[in-house]
């Protein structure tokens, strides 16, 4: 998306989660979510060639380390947003990464996750916080 | 730098225009990429690309001594250039065998134009100068700020200044230099480039770069032309093995060890380093610069070590995905008995040690 002035305009959908290391939460049937990145965050990386995730089944506590994200410029890790269980990772992605540009809140979803519970989802931030979170 | 102040090139506010994300880089904001490096890579690979690059350093040096003064700084033989608008890739080397820069030399009608990386333009200046005295009638100008400088590289590059300048560019031999008008602007033109393509580094007035620049893009369009940032031009360079100061080169560092001892000839006269390289001819290089493919996907990068049978024997000086050739790609120091052809090594990539081959330089070719 380009604005007027050729400015990126990126979005940040209003049902999400967010952190401030960039990554979002989509709640879905109760205690079952989408982790993925925001769309500032692919925007920042680039064009993404690879994404390195834990297995299935592994139970992680919120902020832990989850997988790592390459670019052709860089690398990051990715943070748990909340405690939860991996229940699926996003197969896709090993032989499409550009998904996460193209399409980060749909198809460039990283890992589905089981909460451990869903209070800590009330220490992520809004929409509206992550907006001004990124643009300070 | 000595200075903390960020300087912006004649085309920022083309690059702000094309939504460009500006970086900081060498005390310039630059722009790092347009669409995506990946884009920008391959429309220079297959079609053409066009390259802000006005913050690199440009010199004239001139006089009666001009060119034993550039034969006495240069590792390469600027006899070479045997006659006017002919350049030559080369280093300044220092009396230890370290790099001082890369840089090419272009002979002109009158004098020499040298042109610098932007990173070390001073250090470059002072390098020069502390080195003038010992020749009589040469004067040393530096032109920097009142040049701009615009890169077209790729197969179709050819056919957008032909467009624009005329066909008789098409003549003009790779590492030539050339002056036109493109649509009322006077530019020069060298057939060089830093992507592994044919192409042109142009030289414009900076009040007219704009115009070129749009007038560039505007010619190029049918031929599917992106304008490219810092990023594409760093992993073209790579795919090219193309030395990157700083990286494949910097002050502890020497062209041989580089691997571009076909450009540092030893048997020309005095120069400036003379002397170490031939020692290090001698003796043999401690390290060398290799080109090697790395398996599976995750990216090696600057600064991480290379391994031999899980013994760290060197480090990588560049990596990134070969975004051409398809698989990961690393230039990487090592001691010169790994660095045989098919060599089996391992770079160790966040705790893991990935295989990884010495293949042949470059890693990409043009036909």
């Amino acid at each position: 998306m380009t604005g007027a002035e050729g400015s990126k305009v990126l979005s940040y959908p209003d049902e999400l989660k967010y952190t401030k290391t960039h990554e979002y939460i989509r709640v879905e049937n109760g205690n079952q979510a989408y982790v993925g990145v925001t769309a500032f965050a692919a925007e920042q990386l680039g064009d993404v060639t690879y994404v390195e995730l834990s297995e299935v089944g592994k139970k992680l506590k919120k902020a832990d380390k989850f997988g790592v994200i390459e670019s052709v410029k860089s690398v990051s890790d990715l943070f748990m947003p909340v405690s939860a269980e991996i229940i699926a990772i996003n197969d896709r992605l090993n032989s499409e990464p550009e998904l996460v540009n193209a399409d980060c809140y749909g198809d460039g979803w990283l890992v589905k996750v089981k909460l451990e519970s869903s209070s800590e989802l009330n220490d992520t931030l809004s929409a509206d916080s992550y907006r001004a979170f990124v643009v300070e | 730098m000595t200075t903390a102040q960020i300087r912006e090139t004649p085309l920022s506010s083309a690059h702000r225009r094309a939504g460009a994300r500006m970086v900081d880089f060498a005390g310039w904001s630059m722009p790092v990429t347009y669409k995506s490096i990946i884009t920008e890579h391959m429309a220079v690979r297959k079609g053409v690309g066009l390259f802000d690059v006005s913050h690199m350093g440009e010199f004239v040096v001139k006089g009666a001594g001009a060119h034993a003064f550039v034969q006495y700084m240069i590792a390469n033989d600027v006899n070479k250039l045997s006659e006017p608008n002919m350049a030559l890739y080369t280093q300044f080397v220092m009396p230890d065998g370290g790099t001082v820069d890369d840089l090419i030399v272009y002979r002109r009608e009158n004098d020499f134009l040298l042109v610098v990386n932007a990173s070390n333009v001073e250090q470059d200046w002072n390098w020069l100068v502390g080195h003038i005295n010992r020749f009589n009638d040469v004067s040393l100008e530096n032109i920097s700020e009142k040049t701009a400088l615009i890169a077209l590289q790729g197969p179709e590059a050819h056919s957008v200044l032909s467009a624009v300048v005329g066909d008789w560019i098409e003549k003009i031999p790779s590492f030539c230099y050339g002056q036109g008008i493109a649509e009322g602007v006077k530019i020069g033109f060298g057939r060089t480039g830093y992507t592994g393509e044919d192409g042109f580094e142009i030289f414009v007035d900076p009040d007219s770069a704009d115009k070129l620049w749009s007038v560039l893009l505007a010619h190029g369009e049918h031929l599917g032309i992106e304008p490219c940032g810092l990023g594409a031009r760093d992993t073209l360079r790579l795919e090219a093995a193309l030395p990157l100061y700083g990286h494949e080169l910097d002050d502890v560092t020497s062209p041989l060890e580089s691997g571009l001892g076909w450009s540092v000839k030893l048997d020309k006269g005095e120069f400036v380093g003379q002397q170490a390289l031939l020692k290090q001819k001698e003796s043999g290089l401690s390290k060398v610069c290799v080109c090697l493919q790395v398996e599976g996907k995750a990216l090696p990068r600057h600064g991480y070590p290379v391994l031999k049978d899980s013994v760290k024997i060197g480090s990588v000086s560049s990596g990134s995905q070969g975004i051409f050739v398809g698989y990961p790609i690393a230039m990487a120091f090592v001691p010169p008995q790994y660095a045989t052809i098919g060599e089996k090594l391992a770079v160790e990539i966040r705790g893991a040690a990935i295989g990884a081959t010495v293949v042949k330089r470059p890693f990409y070719k043009r036909k």
